[in-house]
């Protein structure tokens, strides 16, 4: 992209991308197992549920019960992710970081797992101790990945690789002191699972995501600077270790709250950020925002996928979103 | 003014700025000039409000420079230095408009403005790179980025700019622009200059003050003329030199005498 990035260009392309958002959290609720009449189902949710406009009775709950909270908790979880991706690649300098890859999902799950096996009664435990494992797996990571001459991009994705590993071996010694019928669902959640959501864990993915995708646009451009290095960044005036902590704050609960709800969904945040910058450019001010929009899209149609390809049976939207990913990815890394 | 009053710093056991004292006046530039390792850079790296592991006080203006926010710095003092890491695609223009963050109304948001716009095209066209204000910084050359990364410090409209080693990729010709460049920048808006270079013969040309400097010490210090002979020479690098004046601008010359 050779045009320089204005707010003007970045409401025009963050507003369609809100428009596309908003077609497809519709859209996407008609598709189905169990097919629903398009203009009843329009009509309900025009009116935002308060008139049943002819559908039946289990097509309304199926559509206010399940399909709407499931595309909503989507689009929290791929805004979330690809959100957090983005800032980590701008603030490490490194367009291989993303929570995934860098076992800030397993930390969160980590956590997660010890609220449902300690306080399986109170939902707000999850978030709060998956917020608590992410931060703590990004610390480690960070304080790993830095050597003498400083963090260089190898290293960080070299101690991604063992905190993850060592969180999953964790994971494993967990499950496997859990009985027969609950590691199967486990599994499934561990891949990526949105058929989950509860009245709690929903809210709280949407309001993070909101707040995630603001705190971090709003230091968008200290995150410019700081993509060119650390010291160039301190020397034109960021304050660098404030934008860290920042960063690693709200991308940990932007983390949390979405592994709590939801499992750890791979790839969103490697694959969404790319193809933003490829179609809009790297500047921070419109690639934070638009992946925000974007990654929410993304999740939305990857889960439409896993809950529809071999109906009525369902994929975790994990191996969706690696499915698309990994392929994607390595195009992108050969264009690049 | 940019004042540096008895700094030492140290690494572990190893000193490596060793009781330095030196003062950057408006429409000055300074030179330091001596061997790798001599503590340049460090000294450079402490006047811009690194101190970790020193003593002795850098004053801006007259205040402890630690009494400044980091944006307050970046609008006083721009670098040069070898640093950026280009692993994302940005062009030579959001490059330089880099230079702009510290006076931007809101630290990390805002976008800039009509002015920011107008001294990047003025010192993108100081630096003969108006033509590649839409490439992509990767695909220059490194003489051209070196120029990017002197765009982006003058576009800064820092009253004290501090340079280390700026002319390490440049060709003849642009070593030469590049010193004219901050020789003008000093004299026209009273700025003052610190420079690292390799190059004796060129801080001859372009400096008004030399420091000498040797294993983290200040050898000798002045003009061209008082610290550029044989035997601080000697001293410092462990070569003997011949110097004589230059022909044409009768500064000192310096010229390795080798066997």
């Amino acid at each position: 992209m050779t045009t320089r990035v204005t707010l003007r260009r970045t409401l025009i392309a963050c507003g369609l991308l809100a428009i596309a958002l908003v077609l497809a959290v519709v859209g996407m609720s008609l598709i189905g197992s169990e097919s629903l009449p398009a203009r009843a189902s329009l009509c309900a949710i025009a009116s935002l549920g308060t008139n049943d406009c002819g559908l039946g009775r289990d097509q309304y709950d199926i559509l206010f019960q399940i399909r709407l909270p499931r595309i909503l908790l989507a689009a929290a979880v791929g805004g979330s992710l690809a959100t957090a991706g983005a800032s980590y690649q701008a603030l490490l300098r490194n367009p291989l970081a993303e929570p995934y890859l860098l076992g800030v999902s397993n930390g969160a799950a980590v956590g997660t797992m010890i609220a449902l096996v300690f306080f399986g009664s109170n939902e707000w435990s999850r978030p709060v101790l998956a917020f608590g494992g992410a931060l703590i797996a990004t610390l480690a990571v960070y304080q790993l990945a830095r050597g003498r001459a400083g963090t260089t991009p190898e290293r960080l994705i070299l101690a991604g690789v063992i905190v993850t590993t060592f969180l999953s071996s964790v994971i494993v010694f967990v499950t496997t002191l859990m009985d027969a019928t609950r590691i199967r669902s486990f599994t499934f959640w561990l891949l990526g699972d949105l058929s989950g959501t509860t009245k709690t864990l929903l809210p709280v993915a949407i309001a993070m995501t909101v707040f995630g995708a603001v705190a971090l646009t709003l230091n968008a451009r200290s995150l410019n600077l700081l993509m060119l290095g650390e010291r160039d960044a301190f020397d034109l005036g960021v304050e660098v270790g404030r934008v860290r902590i920042v960063v690693f704050v709200v991308a940990s609960l932007l983390v949390g709250s979405s592994v709590a709800a939801s499992g750890s969904v791979g790839y969103v945040g490697l694959v969404v950020p790319h193809l933003v910058r490829l179609s809009l450019g790297s500047d921070n001010r419109i690639t934070i925002p638009a992946a925000a929009l974007g990654g929410a899209l993304f999740v939305i149609v990857a889960d439409t996928v896993a809950r529809t390809v071999i109906a009525p049976r369902e994929l975790p939207v994990g191996a969706i979103t690696a499915l698309i990913g990994a392929p994607l990815f390595i195009y992108l890394l050969k264009r690049v | 003014m940019l004042e540096a009053r008895n700094l030492t710093i140290k690494y572990d056991q190893r000193v490596a700025v060793a009781d330095v004292s030196l003062t950057l006046k408006a429409g000055e530039v300074t030179a330091i000039i001596g061997p790798n390792g001599a503590g340049k850079s460090t000294l450079l790296r402490a006047m811009n409000g690194q101190l970790r592991h020193a003593s002795g006080t850098v004053l801006l203006d007259g205040d402890p420079i630690e009494k400044f926010s980091r944006r307050s710095i970046g609008r006083r003092i721009a670098v040069v230095a070898q640093e950026a890491e280009l692993r994302f695609p940005v062009t030579v223009l959001e490059f330089v408009l880099g230079g702009r963050y510290a006076w931007a109304s809101h630290a990390g948001w805002g976008w800039e403005t009509e002015r920011d716009l107008r001294i990047a095209e003025a010192v993108l066209n100081e630096t003969e790179l108006s033509e590649l204000s839409g490439r992509l910084m990767n695909e220059l050359s490194g003489g051209e980025r070196q120029r990017a990364v002197l765009a982006r410090a003058l576009a800064t409209e820092a009253a004290f700019l501090l340079l280390d080693e700026p002319t390490a990729n440049l060709d003849l010709s642009h070593q030469a622009t590049l010193l004219t460049l901050v020789r003008n920048r000093c004299d026209q808006r009273e700025s003052a200059a610190l420079v690292i270079t390799h190059d004796i013969n060129l801080a001859a040309q372009f400096a008004d003050h030399i420091l000498l400097m040797k294993r983290g010490k200040v050898v000798d210090a002045g003009p061209p003329r008082a610290v550029l002979t044989p035997e601080l020479l000697r001293e410092v690098f462990n070569v003997t030199v011949l110097v004589d004046a230059h022909p044409v601008t009768n500064v000192p010359r310096v010229t390795p005498v080798l066997g």
